[in-house]
């Protein structure tokens, strides 16, 4: 945050911004000192706002030729494929925009976990992105249901009928989320209402997330306080858009190959079949990004358990702040915290494979070590690390090495990408 | 860094920014042209319409792609005062034999050119239609006499498959 | 010590990973499907005009009698990218099928010959009534089949070719048939397809396997009707994006230059 009072050259621009001091916003997000040794991981979350939006101009355009009802959404949808100008592409973006955006809200996760940016001061912004994740999970999860396939019947089934689960009243929250006795006509209209304003509310959260990130500025890979503004940072424009624009323009190369070549490889075939109460289809699973917590539901034999589990395994991500007590950082300079970081990282794709296949013999086996191994790394590893891990020295600055005299700057340099 | 001097415009920034323009305009286009009729709504089909019982005098109004088409059998009066009217009367001069293929069948979009109101028949000051929503005169062919209206009423495109038959579109 | 765990780690990830996609792109093929070289598939994957064509005919003389096709219009026959019969042909191919229309003006439903506009006139009233006729087994609407099936092409193409003598152990009951790529293996659709069963009107020999080809590239692209123009528009959008991707590249290592050589 540049400390200086920005006035605006032009009367017109001074006057208006003396009643809506946009321009000094836009100044601020220019000049904002953003460290210059951040590496590309850095980079997911321009691109999530690309996702977001992407996800919110596209599916506009589909509300207009959609149609929320039981009998006619399966249809609608094959209009939208067949019929309306472009609306093959507009839909298979949307769809795969899902993907894209969990595949880079995954990523952007990571990268935290990484260099340790959910530790003080930055609890709050981390928060709010937990946040987001839960919205989008229920965003993409009702969205999913839309189309009115087999997939989207069964799988808006198995989903509201976790609530069951708490005692007492489940049942009837249950009903209360379906409007009647089943997963119906009523259940598609209210999923369709909340899929449109959700990602709205995960815009406002978004401007939050951003501007709790500006109070205290970015971490970076080396994990340490900046002095902003100075030498070890730059301003946003051009030097952070630039590179954020190259960052995006590769994702979306991927992004385009599903999207042209393989816009269902993601889906599941069952989806194409239109929803029939009286069938379940043999092999049940969610998206791929629901998987890991998919496993933790089924890992363990019991219902309301099951269910807790799961909703812990993200609520315990929320409270990461404070069960991980190490001061530093970034795991450069934490060696068995990276250690640790990687199996996390094993353990969740392990989990997301199980939760893929059938829940029996080996699969279940597995999943459940792996279920016991997430909430250990959380619950016991990342407490215990952070008193008896014997962390690297630390660098005073991520240009100056010389004032601490610390050789590990070149070590910091080196390391700071998980290529090595 | 904080000097800002003005940059060198750059061949490859100048590139950079107009191939990223071109890309975003090419990826606004399909925004705008699903807004647009749809294949089906194109295809859609002719209305055939069975004129056996309709007398001199009378008109029937019939759906055609959303819009009301007029279907009149006129008398002999009014084709006599249709064809009559000097060119040089009206606001949009046409002929009566260009609207009308078989004078006694006037067949033409009941559509105001004015905002898109549906006109009243045998209203108004030329005993053709009259709009009520802004008071615009149609004659006996259709055509626009008196009012804000800027056109004739648009006559579809049609033909006489038999001699009770007539297809539109 | 260190290093090697974390490879093995990393290792761990990677296999996992492949195992995963691999896994989400044979979801359920447990048995080797047949497959054969589709021309729709790949970067620049087009359809075999010709094959579409007949696919169209095997679809029209054999399976429209049980199987409904109910999100297709006559005029999809003559649209780019598709069979592209002239309009003239796809006229005379809706007006063979009679269509039920109304009401008229007194109020009566009647029946006229099928027009370009409408959809592909269906084998039975409703679900039930389809039910009723093929031994409660509904025969699902092929509009979008291929893409229903896990397989999908392949699938298609290797089910139809895969009934065969059921082994001893299994006994089948009336109306049931063995075909070893079904889900079960116990199909109840008696193979559909014979040799010479439709007379190609291109004079192609109207073998099993042919007619098995024809009849999936033509669901492919009853399925997937814009495969074309999605292909090429892919191609180019990513051309774009490649050059775009340079263009930027060179951009950021000037501006980025200005930092470093200050360091």
């Amino acid at each position: 945050m540049s400390d200086h009072e920005y006035t605006p050259k032009s009367k017109v621009g001074k006057w208006f911004n003396d009643r809506l001091p946009i321009l000094t916003l836009a100044n601020h997000l220019t000049d904002y000192p953003t460290p210059k040794n951040l590496n590309y991981w850095w980079t997911f979350g321009g691109i999530l706002t690309f996702c977001l939006i992407t996800q919110i101009i596209t599916g506009l355009t589909l509300a207009m030729h959609y149609i929320a009802h039981a009998d006619m959404a399966f249809e609608s949808v094959e209009k939208i494929m067949r019929d309306v100008n472009y609306g093959w592409l507009i839909r298979y973006i949307h769809a795969n925009g899902a993907s894209m955006f969990f595949l880079a809200v995954y990523i952007h996760i990571f990268r935290s976990l990484f260099y340790g940016s959910y530790k003080s001061p930055r609890e709050i912004i981390w928060i709010i992105g937990i946040i987001i994740y839960l919205l989008m999970m229920a965003s993409a999860f009702m969205g999913y249901v839309l189309p009115w396939g087999q997939m989207s019947f069964w799988g808006a089934t198995v989903i509201t009928n976790l609530f069951s689960a708490i005692p007492l009243v489940g049942e009837g929250i249950v009903t209360w989320l379906w409007g009647g006795y089943s997963v119906d006509n009523p259940t598609l209209t209210r999923f369709f209402t909340l899929h449109y304003l959700i990602p709205f509310l995960i815009l406002g959260l978004v401007v939050l997330h951003i501007w709790a990130l500006h109070v205290p500025g970015n971490n970076n890979p080396v994990g340490i306080d900046i002095k902003k503004p100075s030498k070890d940072t730059v301003p946003f424009h051009p030097y952070i858009v630039i590179k954020d624009a190259f960052a995006l323009l590769m994702f979306m190369i991927v992004f385009a190959f599903f999207v042209f070549y393989a816009p269902n490889i993601l889906g599941h075939a069952d989806n194409y079949i239109e929803a029939n109460p009286m069938v379940t289809p043999a092999h049940i699973v969610p998206e791929w990004y629901l998987l890991p917590f998919y496993a933790i539901l089924r890992s363990i034999p019991d219902k309301l358990l099951g269910v807790l589990a799961m909703l812990f395994a993200i609520i315990i991500l929320a409270l990461l702040p404070w069960l991980d007590t190490s001061k530093i950082r970034s795991a450069v300079f934490r060696p068995l915290y990276k250690q640790f970081y990687w199996i996390l990282l094993a353990d969740v794709l392990i989990l997301g494979y199980v939760g893929a296949m059938p829940a029996e013999g080996l699969y279940l086996l597995i999943a459940r070590i792996a279920t016991f191994y997430y909430f250990l790394h959380f619950l016991v590893i990342l407490p215990v690390l952070g008193f008896k891990e014997k962390t690297l020295p630390i660098p005073l600055s991520i240009t100056d090495p010389v004032l601490g005299g610390s050789p590990n700057l070149a070590i910091a340099k080196n390391r700071d990408s998980f290529d090595n | 860094m904080t000097d800002k001097k003005p940059e060198r415009r750059e061949f490859l920034f100048t590139a950079s920014y107009v191939a990223g323009a071109v890309g975003v305009a090419a990826a606004v286009w399909p925004l705008v042209d699903q807004m647009n009729p749809d294949a089906s709504v194109k295809a859609l089909a002719s209305t055939e319409v069975d004129i056996s019982s309709v007398k001199p005098g009378n008109t029937i109004t019939v759906l055609w792609r959303g819009k009301p088409v007029f279907i009149r059998r006129r008398t002999q009066e009014e084709i006599s005062e249709a064809k009559s009217v000097k060119m040089e009367d009206l606001k949009h001069p046409e002929k009566d034999e260009d609207r009308a293929k078989d004078p006694e069948w006037l067949v033409m979009l009941g559509v105001c050119t004015h905002l898109g109101c549906v006109p009243l028949n045998d209203k108004g000051d030329y005993k053709g239609w009259f709009c009520p929503c802004h008071g615009s005169h149609y004659d006996t062919s259709g055509r626009i006499r008196k009012g804000p209206a800027p056109l004739n009423m648009e006559i579809p495109k049609y033909e006489f498959v038999d001699a009770s038959t007539i297809k539109i579109g | 010590m260190i290093i090697s765990l974390k490879h093995i780690i990393k290792l761990i990830v990677i296999l996992t990973l492949v195992n995963f996609i691999n896994h989400i792109v044979n979801a359920a093929e447990k048995v080797e499907l047949l497959k054969t070289d589709w021309t729709f598939k790949g970067l620049f994957g087009k359809f075999d005009r010709g094959s579409l064509q007949r696919g169209y005919q095997v679809y029209s003389q054999v399976c429209s009698s049980c199987h409904s096709m109910k999100y297709l219009s006559y005029r999809n026959l003559t649209e780019k990218g598709g069979p592209e019969f002239t309009e003239e042909q796809a006229k005379a191919i809706a007006a063979s099928y009679e269509v039920k229309d109304g009401p008229n003006a007194d109020g009566e439903m009647f029946v006229r010959p099928g027009k370009l506009s409408d959809k592909f006139v269906q084998p039975y009233d409703n679900v039930k009534a389809a039910q009723a006729a093929n031994g409660g087994a509904y025969p699902p609407d092929m509009s979008v089949l291929i893409k229903a099936r896990s397989g999908g092409a392949n699938y298609i193409y290797s089910l139809l070719q895969g009934y065969e003598d059921p082994p001893a152990e299994v006994t089948l009951d009336e109306g049931v048939y063995y075909n070893k790529y079904m889900y079960g293996n116990k199909i109840k659709m008696a193979s559909p397809l014979s040799e010479g069963i439709v007379t190609y009107s291109d004079g192609t020999e109207a073998t099993v396997e042919q007619m098995s080809k024809d009849i999936t590239t033509f669901l492919m692209w009853t399925a997937e009707p814009h495969l074309e123009s999605r292909h090429k528009m892919g191609f180019k959008a990513i051309i774009y994006l490649i050059i775009l991707t340079i263009l930027v590249y060179f951009s950021m290592k000037k501006i980025w230059s200005r930092i470093e050589s200050e360091v």
